[in-house]
């Protein structure tokens, strides 16, 4: 049995469950951002009173930190007055930073766990070895009422990626390969266990990013087999007690079965990538669009605003200036990553090289706030999302690209190979 | 409230219509259901509550329908503009849930996308799995409901099913 089903029966305390069977699974952690309002609203319409356990709950102020306008003050005091009177002492306020950080980081996330939240890139948990996904308003609603969700038990595609990453190449570079190599749906409703060497050389912090771009194929989880890297950081982030996660691999050292696909990855001859505006799922070698020229460059989001992330950055940066065409916006993945990177002098840098630092938050990925696009504009971003009008204007085009990339670009104005500069 | 059968005249989309495309963003703020309806894919197909208002309408789109965010929306703007259901190739997975939550039909079925036209008529039935598309004189079977997913679609949604039940039962 995959660890993942594993989980799901364990959650949904069935004995056995089938491929394509509905069940019904409790769940272990509800998270709520401050998109949408309506979770409490539609509490109230389901006539609930009390939440099911307010102990797992947790309230995270990070889509809008702080507050961009009134209507987003009003619905993160409307949640504070919520966790207030529940009884819900988990609440994250806008200076923690974006949840699927802030979650481990305070110690919450660990193997065999089912996490559910308001929010697409739940999937990132599964890098953990969680059963973690994302659901909508009214169905966290029912999940506050009941402590349930129901699911689909899904199908489990395996990912395998060997070869050793070329310098200068990232996580980001392999996921905008694979997506545009499987699809936008290739892996709709169904869990992507990512395995191989590749994978296990690589620091948890790139891990992450396999796990959180997943949903771009449309991923219902994901699932990498925690080692030691992961339970180091669960020891590190003083993680509440949980048992240990024993998978069949652990039990009698077979290899799980049951995968729907097997695809294999060779990723030792990969260029850095770039993914372009609108087409849905195409990415190209960095050095065929180098020379476009951007506006606006963002290293952020829980795509590409980790430690790691502003590492590499920094690097690229020292001692350069950003070019006068260029914005270069700045923005940690939470306030403990930003404090580990004042410390450690990459924020030194990259503010000398006339980038614009901003508060930990999911900000620009949604045009919400913290460096929204004009018309016109090119923006060359660590995030992960570029449908038309995501990030501002309907007439503003969004380039996806490793950090490294984005780092790398703005020195110039234009789109351009990192490697110049490593 | 929806019945076992749904009928109507169908309204044909493309591939990939994400949710910003069913419900644009700078709309969110809106809450009065009529206003919601009026925006419901207008970037796309101006006009389109104009267009499908006064009679039973069925979406019939591609593959990927409703991907992109997780926002209830984008469900619900087609719900008030009087969408009694949708047929598709595939779904946005969040936009599946948060239809079925919403209380409107979301029906996977391969294959009917390339010969129906727009405005044939269809008529779904949600007990026997069955579409049938009066113009092609044809029938289509899809994946039926489970018992409890049925049950939440009947009810009007997840919330008026939550009110009376209090539970999901196993």
């Amino acid at each position: 049995m995959h660890p993942i089903y594993r989980i799901l029966s364990q959650s949904s305390k069935k004995k056995t469950i089938k491929l394509g069977e509905f069940i019904i699974i409790d769940v272990d952690l509800a998270e709520i951002n401050d998109l949408y309002l309506q979770i409490l609203l539609s509490f109230q319409e389901m006539n609930g009173k009390k939440v099911w356990n307010p102990e797992k709950v947790f309230f995270v102020m990070d889509h809008y930190a702080p507050a961009p306008n009134i209507k987003a003050a009003e619905n993160q005091k409307r949640m504070r007055e919520f966790s207030i009177t529940q009884g819900i002492n988990n609440f994250f306020d806008i200076n923690r930073g974006v949840c699927h950080q802030v979650m481990p980081e305070a110690g919450l996330v660990f193997p065999g766990m089912v996490l559910v939240a308001t929010d697409y890139h739940t999937t990132t948990h599964g890098a953990f070895g969680a059963f973690s996904t994302g659901v909508g308003a009214t169905d966290m609603a029912a999940i506050l009422l009941t402590g349930k969700m129901w699911i689909r038990t899904p199908e489990i595609i395996k990912i395998n990626i060997a070869g050793e990453i070329k310098k200068g190449v990232m996580a980001k570079d392999i996921m905008l390969y694979i997506i545009s190599q499987l699809g936008i749906d290739a892996a709709l409703y169904k869990v992507i266990e990512y395995s191989g060497d590749t994978v296990k050389n690589m620091p948890l912090d790139e891990r992450l990013v396999l796990c959180n771009m997943s949903v771009e194929m449309g991923a219902k989880g994901t699932y990498i087999k925690p080692d030691k890297k992961v339970y180091r950081y669960l020891l590190d982030m003083k993680t509440e007690k949980y048992k240990k996660f024993k998978t069949i691999e652990d039990s009698d050292g077979k290899t799980i079965d049951n995968y729907e696909s097997i695809y294999q990855f060779d990723i030792s001859s990969l260029e850095p990538q770039v993914s372009l505006p609108h087409s849905v799922d195409k990415a190209i070698n960095v050095s065929q669009i180098s020379g476009e020229p951007i506006q606006q460059a963002l290293i952020g989001t829980c795509t590409g605003g980790r430690l790691n992330d502003l590492k590499i950055a920094s690097k690229i940066l020292k001692g350069k200036k950003i070019d006068s065409s260029v914005i270069l916006l700045v923005i940690p993945v939470s306030h403990k990553i930003l404090q580990m990177s004042i410390e450690k002098g990459y924020i030194q840098t990259l503010l000398e090289s006339g980038a614009a630092l901003a508060t930990p938050s999911c900000g620009p990925c949604l045009g919400a706030h913290e460096g929204v696009l004009a018309s016109g504009e090119s923006c060359i971003s660590a995030s992960s999302r570029k449908f038309p009008g995501r990030m501002g204007s309907k007439d503003a085009k969004i380039f996806l690209a490793s950090p490294a990339i984005v780092a790398a670009s703005a020195i110039k104005g234009i789109i351009v190979d990192p490697r110049e500069f490593l | 409230m929806i019945e076992n059968i749904i009928q109507g005249k169908i309204f044909k989309l493309g591939n990939d219509i994400d949710t910003d495309q069913i419900y644009p963003g700078r709309y969110l703020y809106l809450t009065s259901p009529n206003e919601i309806a009026e925006h419901a894919m207008e970037d796309v197909v101006p006009d389109f509550f104009k267009k499908i208002a006064g009679e039973n309408r069925i979406i019939v789109a591609g593959k990927n329908f409703g991907c992109g965010t997780s926002r209830e929306h984008a469900p619900r703007a087609l719900l008030f503009a009087r969408v009694k259901a949708i047929v598709a190739e595939s779904f946005g997975r969040i936009f599946y849930r948060n239809a079925i939550k919403v209380g409107l039909p979301v029906i996977k079925l391969r294959g009917i996308i390339k010969k129906i036209k727009q405005n044939d008529t269809i008529k779904i039935d949600l007990h026997t799995g069955i579409i049938y598309v009066t113009q092609l004189k044809k029938e289509y079977s899809f994946e039926k409901y489970p018992k409890q997913i049925l049950s939440i679609l009947k009810s009007g949604g997840l919330i008026a099913y939550m009110k009376k039940y209090k539970s999901y039962y196993n």
